[in-house]
């Protein structure tokens, strides 16, 4: 019993820490941002009002920013997991575009089924064209040890342009930079369509998906056999390999989930929000910020969904502060900070530094005692 | 016949031109990599650089003082990689990411904060050419001959490439290797503005959003295809150029343009992956030194 109440104690105290770290970080990028934005002459204090008034302050705001969540979540996870590995999956943003167009083309090219069926058949299509494509990478790494952070940027690009090749010729709308829309059987429920207080937003079922999969990704990687591969091959390829787990066969298949949930990221926008892809000049970014998303929420599926909707209320209540004046790239000046806060562990390292530094000054202290 | 020479007459200028800011971004690369720290920030500071030589000669009038400003600021930022990679032992990939994104956010703010609208800033002083092509053409090729002198025929080139290799033998022979680390980062980011001035006050004469364009990971790829060698990395710069310019004449080419787009993404997975003369990062390459570590 005694043992238990201990036990209860030390991870309190450990979950406690793994949380105020990255809130005392968000907390300070907040603080520098608002300092900047003082800088050029405006109210950091309206800023923050509008923002949070934009993202939060109604119904329909509220749903518009779990728009912006919904993909987050998802690309944050696809980052996480491949974390948990041990891997650096920087082409969630490739898997993402890959997984759209995928879904674009099952959306447009699957009909006459009920529409319950063809949703889910484009969201499975989207999620494994998406798996291909990060799998590819943990092959690479596993058979020739190609460095998957390298592989992962360039295979951003090939989704970018592959994508475009076909949104041009094979799925073209015709005379438009876009691709033909998806079937109506193929698009996700909006919440508006019923739930009336969600009325002026476009917040659909994908938000509850995304959920459903953060929770599945929690049981997967701490309530399994396959889970605790995974993290063993994270935790220490070598160890893992000496005890007995197929190394390879886990990079593999951790990239491959990895890439499932950014390609479910981008059939989710298009079954959605979008319903066709446009021709890219650049990164829709939703990838790139699911690297953002993941570090913050500490590669923890509970953390990534926290963060996520950190990081939808900045996109979301950007604009508004634009309205007040204020430029909404200090959004993004905020996104980099915390980032950077995070990412060194500024905090963390500050405090241990301190600790030490006491623990050297008493134990001199006593040392001279005796 | 004719037409063949208007093609190559259109085709060479062009590949040198795409290929000069990634010459200076690849050497950048080359120095900090080399000496075992990753700089996936290229493109960030790219566009800092850009950025800042923009804004030194719309402040100033001068071109010069544009370059020199982007070489501070690409360096500032080289600066914050190096000191949160080397002192704080961060994850450079992180970094370096982290970097990219503020980059891109503060640039776009600071263009509204100072000349009001978003998207493109005004017309400023920039450099002319001289004969076919602008100074920063003949600078890259320049610096090009100068990295390789320096890394491979100097003692200070010898001790960047033992750092990357094995900071451990170099720290014990009296090699400083968070110093020639800090060296090597700041001088990536000081290359890398360069590369990026040479976009917004070589090519053009303004700053304009996403200007950079991917052109930093692309410079990324040279220098990975370019087997972590100046001389090998401006060569994959030219070729990588090759396929831009070739864009120029894409129309009249039995392949699809985004295929000719996406080839040096794959050729460079080609060159890491083994398929053609496999490319090996130095060994120390994105793993902090911890002194005294075993």
């Amino acid at each position: 019993m005694e043992n238990k109440v201990s036990e209860f104690k030390a991870r309190l105290q450990q979950n406690t820490k793994a949380i105020a770290y990255p809130l005392i970080a968000i907390l300070l990028s907040f603080i520098v941002g608002g300092i900047i934005v003082a800088a050029f002459g405006n109210d950091p204090i309206v800023a923050y009002t509008a923002m949070f008034k934009g993202s939060l302050g109604s119904w329909s705001n509220f749903g518009e920013t779990l728009v912006s969540v919904t993909p987050l979540i998802l690309t944050g996870l696809s980052v996480a997991f491949a974390f948990r590995c041990g891997l650096f999956n920087i082409g969630a943003e490739g898997q993402f575009i890959i997984g759209s167009v995928a879904a674009v083309w099952a959306g447009w090219a699957i009909k006459g089924i009920p529409a319950l069926l063809h949703v889910l058949l484009v969201l499975l299509i989207g999620a494994a064209v998406g798996g291909i494509w990060g799998g590819v990478v943990g092959w690479l790494k596993a058979k020739v040890g190609s460095h998957e952070v390298i592989n992962s940027i360039m295979m951003n690009y090939i989704a970018m342009y592959f994508s475009n090749y076909i949104v041009m010729n094979l799925l073209n709308e015709p005379d438009k930079a876009f691709s033909h829309a998806i079937a109506d059987t193929a698009k996700l429920w909006r919440f508006a369509e019923t739930i009336t207080v969600f009325k002026g937003s476009r917040v659909h079922m994908g938000i509850v998906v995304a959920l459903i999969v953060a929770v599945f990704a929690y049981y997967l990687l701490n309530k399994t056999v396959r889970g605790y591969e995974i993290r063993a091959v994270g935790f220490n390829p070598y160890a893992a390999e000496y005890g007995g787990i197929n190394v390879p066969r886990n990079v593999v298949l951790a990239m491959f989930i990895s890439g499932v949930f950014a390609g479910l990221a981008g059939a989710i926008m298009v079954t959605g929000i979008q319903f066709r892809v446009n021709n890219l000049f650049g990164f829709t970014g939703y990838g790139l910020d699911g690297i953002a998303v993941a570090l913050v929420g500490n590669n923890h599926p509970i953390g990534v969904i926290l963060s996520a909707f950190l990081f939808g209320v900045l996109q979301k209540g950007g604009p508004m502060m634009q309205l007040k004046g204020v430029p909404k790239e200090v959004v993004g000046i905020i996104q980099g900070i915390i980032i950077l806060f995070v990412a060194v562990n500024f905090i963390k390292v500050m405090i241990e530094r301190y600790s030490e530094k006491q623990k050297i000054k008493k134990g001199s202290v006593e040392g001279e005692g005796k | 016949m004719e037409g063949i020479w208007l093609i190559i007459s259109i085709i060479v200028p062009a590949t040198i031109r795409s290929a000069t800011p990634l010459i200076f971004t690849a050497l950048g690369g080359n120095f900090s990599e080399r000496s075992g720290v990753v700089n996936i920030g290229l493109e960030g500071i790219m566009t800092v650089g850009a950025f800042g030589a923009v804004y030194f000669s719309y402040i100033t009038g001068s071109p010069w003082m544009g370059l020199l400003g982007a070489m501070v600021v690409g360096g500032l930022f080289g600066l914050l990689l190096a000191f949160l990679s080397i002192n704080f032992k961060a994850n450079q990939v992180i970094v370096g990411t982290a970097i990219n994104i503020l980059a891109a956010s503060l640039t776009t703010f600071l263009l509204v904060e100072v000349w009001g609208r978003p998207g493109q800033t005004n017309s400023v002083s920039a450099f002319s050419n001289w004969g076919p092509f602008n100074i920063f053409t003949y600078l890259a090729f320049i610096l090009v001959a100068v990295s390789y002198y320096v890394m491979f025929k100097t003692p200070f080139g010898l001790r960047l490439r033992a750092v990357g290799e094995h900071p451990k033998a170099a720290d014990t022979l009296g090699v400083n290797v968070q110093l020639t680390r800090y060296i090597c980062v700041v001088l990536s980011g000081v290359l890398g503005g360069i590369g990026g001035a040479s976009l917004s006050i070589g090519s053009l004469n303004l700053f304009k959003e996403g200007m950079v364009a991917g052109r930093g990971f692309i410079a990324l790829a040279a220098l990975i295809f370019g087997k972590w060698n100046p001389l090998g990395a401006a060569g994959a710069c030219l070729f990588f150029g090759f396929a831009v310019a070739l864009e120029t004449v894409s129309s009249n080419l039995p392949i699809p343009r985004e295929f000719i787009f996406a080839m040096p993404y794959i050729l460079t997975m080609f060159a890491v992956s083994g398929f053609i003369g496999k490319s090996v990062a130095p060994a120390a390459s994105g793993v902090p030194y911890e002194k005294g570590e075993r």
